[in-house]
């Protein structure tokens, strides 16, 4: 699906943000349940495991218009698969490697550990990655 | 009276030689071609002009296999005027096929390679720091060169190609099934990569030793003797065999010299670049976030070691320039 941006007076960024099932999404929910607030501008897609994110998805993300990405996952030990979140730590910097050579600044992905109790964390998370962005400002790609 | 025989045309853009070359790699088969087909058409092998191609009616030709990357003006004319007198475009190597090395120049602009080749190389003597234009005068007769485009294409976004034979070069087996299925008639679906939707480890030769690869150093071909018949990857060198299609018979790794995926991903992979990135991370064991790092920095080059053939077809294509021209 193709991301369009609206044109506005004042630029909205357009977040994604990659949550596992386990800790993360749950951490979400807890925000939701308590009722905090947090910026509209991000989507947030529920995966198994973070270690499920391949760069293939961050890369189409940009590509389709969305101006950065969060990769959420548990804490460091506290993978429900064992292993899988150390995957992503691998995946995350390998791939970060590659975005700067495509001259894609590395402000605009984030990898964090949020757990099923950080429910202010993800609010927090998510709105200064929304600042960052907006300093930033919207994602431009190579020119064809 | 003589039979109609369909006729071929060969064609090259932004390459190397190396594809023509491998057709000559038919070696006594290329008697049986021959014998088959008419080659109306083929700049480094045969004296016939564009302007023999453009006095021909539209669709006279069966089939034109092209060969190199779109990387001036000229080539995409060419490959344009093709597509309207071939019935069959075949987009032959892996440049046509993905942009191929040419493709790398996707990480720089025009600017920085004009700069580089004609005035900062260490083997050029050029004082006065002149590069191509596209028209110049000698004697009072004007000059033309096509314009070299910033971003190198793939031939498949010019034009609309009906089949893909890769390699780098291709092996000449998979040109000879695509001459006989065509001359046969059959043909696979529209579209096509001629060559078997497999995985390159498939029919790797190299044997794994231990049950589980773990990279303990990312290390580059020259650096170690590799040790003979074992999986490069558990030797510590990246290999692209993970994300690659087969087809070529392993002749890289029969001489114990790692995959590069000049054959490309198989028909389900999108981007082999990003997915050789998922790959490799499932076999190193690093945890802490500073030793992955410092492995990372550890890899010359990372994007262009992954997307070596492929950056035309990747999903990003190309780096962000700074200024549009």
């Amino acid at each position: 699906m193709t991301v369009e941006i609206i044109e506005k007076a004042e630029f909205e960024p357009n977040i994604l943000m990659f949550a596992c099932n386990w800790c993360s999404y749950a951490g979400l929910d807890l925000a939701g349940t308590s009722r905090m607030k947090y910026p509209v501008n991000v989507t947030i897609i529920k995966t198994m495991c973070s270690g499920r994110i391949e760069p293939t998805f961050v890369m189409k993300a940009f590509k389709d218009g969305i101006d950065g990405v969060i990769i959420s996952m548990c804490h460091e030990g506290d993978c429900h698969y064992m292993d899988g979140n150390y995957k992503t730590i691998r995946r995350f910097h390998l791939m970060n490697n590659m975005l700067e050579s495509f001259g894609i600044s590395k402000d605009r992905v984030m990898m964090v550990g949020i757990s099923a109790s950080e429910g202010a964390k993800a609010v927090k998370v998510i709105t200064d990655m929304v600042e960052t962005v907006r300093t930033l400002g919207p994602i431009e790609l190579g020119a064809d | 009276m003589a039979v109609v025989k369909p006729k071929v045309a060969f064609y090259w853009m932004g390459t190397c030689g190396g594809c023509e070359e491998s057709v000559v790699d038919l070696a006594e088969r290329i008697l049986d071609v021959v014998a088959a087909v008419d080659i109306v058409f083929w700049p480094v092998a045969l004296d016939f002009k564009k302007a023999d191609v453009e006095a021909m009616e539209d669709g006279s030709i069966a089939v034109a296999l092209i060969n190199g990357s779109v990387r001036n003006s000229e080539d995409e004319k060419m490959g344009k005027m093709l597509r309207k007198k071939a019935g069959l475009i075949v987009a032959y190597g892996a440049c046509a096929h993905l942009g191929g090395i040419p493709g790398l120049a996707n990480f720089h602009t025009r600017e920085e390679i004009f700069q580089k080749v004609y005035i900062e190389a260490p083997t050029i003597n050029n004082p006065k720091k002149i590069i191509p234009q596209l028209e110049t005068e000698v004697n009072g007769v004007k000059l033309t060169l096509p314009t070299i485009y910033n971003t190198v294409k793939k031939l498949d976004d010019i034009i609309d190609v009906d089949y893909y034979i890769p390699g780098c070069p291709p092996h000449p087996d998979l040109l000879m099934g695509a001459v006989q299925a065509i001359l046969s008639g059959n043909l696979p679906p529209h579209g096509s990569v001629l060559s078997p939707n497999r995985n390159m480890c498939d029919t790797c030769p190299l044997e794994r030793k231990e049950d589980k690869i773990i990279m303990k150093k990312f290390k580059r071909i020259h650096q170690i003797i590799p040790e003979e018949g074992q999986c490069l990857l558990e030797q510590g060198v990246m290999c692209l065999g993970p994300v690659t299609r087969n087809g070529c018979d392993a002749a890289c790794m029969k001489v114990t010299m790692p995959c590069r995926g000049c054959y490309g991903p198989t028909d389900e992979v999108e981007d082999m670049g990003t997915k050789y990135a998922s790959a490799l991370a499932s076999i190193w064991e690093e945890t802490d976030e500073e030793d992955v790092i410092r492995m990372v920095k550890s890899i010359p080059s990372f994007a262009k070691m992954v997307y070596y053939f492929s950056t035309p077809s990747s999903i990003l294509k190309r780096k962000k320039m700074e200024v549009i021209p």
